[in-house]
């Protein structure tokens, strides 16, 4: 059978055409966004669960300091990638636009996160074909990457504050989180969660990618590192 | 009571110098944060304007607030303040006791309606009609609204009439609630701790009654000037906790030398008060100092996030189960992981499934 497509593919060379889906700085973006959430998950929890005490005198030790200094120098580049990615959303290709507006009112949407949804239950085998995200991806890339984000941005913010102090612009900008969640402890506990729901996501994402670029009909890791669609057959 | 006295007659009836007077000032305005400058403010404030009453009421709590008050460092302090206050109501301190004490909240009201100061120590009950604090035989919520109504503003004492404090610790069976969630239309001044510092108590009133206005409040509505920053921010400790030095038991080395007590739970990083520079008990020592770590205790809800001995918030999210962030989050990527796993492993088998199934129609 194999074979037979195969050779059908060689007799029909018009199969659907790449399509450029993530544009240079939605790529630069995906990566920086990985890269400051490995640096923010680490230092994270070693601010949480601090490593062994380091011996001699505490003027010549600054370990803790610094862990905390990469951990908020990765939070500003978490924050302002992440501002600069809704503004590519603006100004970007229409798929730029899939993470920040899930189009729940469109019926087709949600037939086809249903079809997901069965795909990956394994109730169905044939899986449609996607040039940008498949509905399911772009439910939970909105929910992790933009909402979750967003959380860790205000949270985190709200924690740095206390350090800048009352008054500093990140608690005129974001102080006001730590009320509502209670106060300064529930708040520390929430981005201490959060960080874990965007772990979560992470090993699913990789996953899922890896899964896709096997499985699917289109490529995957190829498009975030090159930009272009590739289709691996040419039925609709 | 014919014409109002000032404050400082008040002072000078009770014994005090005019020495000891202006070195009351003094040692206000530095706990306020104020200049020299302001001394002279304040003593010429206390000189002319006539004495603001201030009721003090007592709510549910263990009266730790008035323990605290009366032991402010400065003997003169308290003698001073207690000679501004405890001449009107203070059940637990005045000399009036049954009928002839209520009977005093009644006269302030006539005398004073909108100018006196209601500093509520405690907080009232709901559940039963607040039938769980009963004062002069009707619930402790109907005089705390009766006397809030006819006064200017309020102080919420302590952690209790701020927050709600061990009482509304859930599950809170007599429903005890802050101040502000039943007294609406006055400015309310929170002043948190369990007891909040003396010097604090002291510094409020003394500066509400000498500048006749509000200390300005955060966003939470505490007084800045004591509220503004964390016990971390201004602890001794803190060189420790920045060179990563830590305290892992309370019999260890680290112990022994003064390592920050961070990893067995001292909460000072999300606790704002003066504890750290104000210090308790005329600057004798403070929980840090003895090597234990702050318990939180004047910040909201400071009962119910947890073991007081554990770095990671650990915070009741599903009624009653005490959850640690980073064993959710372990649990969560563990169980993601396995899932993953076998969601492979699913997915390689029915794709040699497929693949078989394809070969054999093919043969």
């Amino acid at each position: 059978m194999q074979d037979t497509v195969a050779a059908t593919e060689e007799h029909k060379p018009e199969r659907l055409k790449p399509i450029y889906v993530f544009e240079a700085p939605v790529r630069f973006w995906h990566w920086i966004h990985g890269l400051s959430i490995l640096v923010l998950a680490v230092t994270g929890y070693l601010i949480a669960e601090p490593l062994p005490s380091p011996i001699g005198e505490a003027s010549d030790r600054f370990l803790m300091g610094n862990i905390r200094y990469i951990h908020f120098v990765a939070g500003y580049v978490f924050a302002i990638a992440f501002v600069v990615r809704v503004y590519w959303a603006f100004v970007g290709n229409t798929y730029a636009r899939e993470l920040f507006i899930v189009p729940i009112w469109r019926p087709s949407w949600w037939k086809q996160l249903w079809y997901e949804i069965k795909f990956y239950s394994f109730l169905t085998k044939e899986l449609h074909k996607e040039t940008g995200h498949n509905p399911l991806a772009q439910a939970a890339m909105f929910v992790f990457n933009v909402l979750m984000g967003l959380f860790m941005i205000v949270t985190g913010f709200a924690l740095y504050a206390e350090g800048l102090g009352q008054g500093s612009w990140a608690d005129q900008l974001f102080g006001w989180i730590n009320p509502i969640l209670g106060s300064s402890k529930d708040v520390q506990f929430w981005h201490n969660v959060g960080m874990w729901l965007i772990l979560v996501f992470v090993v699913i994402h990789i996953y899922m990618a890896i899964r896709a670029d096997i499985i699917s009909r289109q490529s995957s890791i190829s498009t975030i590192f090159g930009g272009w669609r590739y289709y691996k057959d040419d039925r609709p | 009571m014919a014409s109002p006295e000032t404050f400082y007659e008040v002072m000078r009836r009770q014994g005090i110098t005019r020495r000891s007077f202006l070195k009351f000032c003094s040692l206000t305005a530095a706990g306020l944060g104020l200049g020299p400058a302001y001394v002279d403010k304040i003593a010429h404030a206390l000189e002319t304007k006539p004495r603001v009453p201030v009721v003090w009421l007592h709510g549910l709590e263990c009266t730790c607030c008035t323990e605290s008050f009366i032991r402010s460092g400065h003997p003169l302090a308290k003698d001073a303040i207690l000679s501004m206050i405890s001449l009107d109501y203070d059940d637990t301190l005045m000399a009036a006791a049954g009928d002839q004490a209520e009977e005093i909240l009644e006269q302030t009201i006539e005398k004073y309606d909108g100018q006196y100061i209601l500093a509520c120590e405690g907080n009232p009950p709901l559940n039963e009609d607040g039938m769980y604090c009963i004062q002069g035989g009707r619930p402790y919520l109907e005089k705390l609204k009766h006397m809030a109504h006819h006064c200017k503003a309020i102080i919420s004492w302590g952690s209790c009439a701020s927050w709600g404090c061990v009482q509304a610790a859930r599950p809170n069976p007599t429903q005890a609630v802050p101040i502000h969630k039943v007294i609406h239309d006055k400015p309310i001044i929170k002043v948190p701790g369990c007891p909040p510092i003396a010097e604090v108590m002291t510094g409020v009133v003394t500066y509400m009654v000498a500048f006749d206005r509000l200390p300005e409040l955060d966003r939470q509505g505490r007084p800045k000037m004591f509220y503004s920053q964390r016990l971390h921010d201004k602890c001794y400790r803190r060189p420790h906790f920045d060179a990563g030095q830590f305290v892992e038991t309370f019999d260890d080395e680290g112990a022994r030398k003064g390592y920050c007590l961070y990893k067995v739970g001292c909460r000072g990083p999300t606790t704002y008060n003066a504890c750290s520079t104000l210090e308790w008990n005329d600057g004798l020592s403070w929980p840090v100092k003895s090597g234990h770590g702050c318990l939180g205790c004047a910040e909201n809800d400071f009962w119910d996030k947890g073991s007081f001995y554990s770095a990671v918030p650990k915070l009741n999210v599903m009624g009653g189960v005490e959850a640690d962030a980073n064993k959710i989050g372990v649990v969560l990527a563990g169980a993601a992981a396995v899932g993953v796993a076998a969601h492979a492993a699913v997915s390689v088998a029915s794709h040699m499934k497929g693949k078989q199934a394809e070969e054999a129609s093919d043969e």
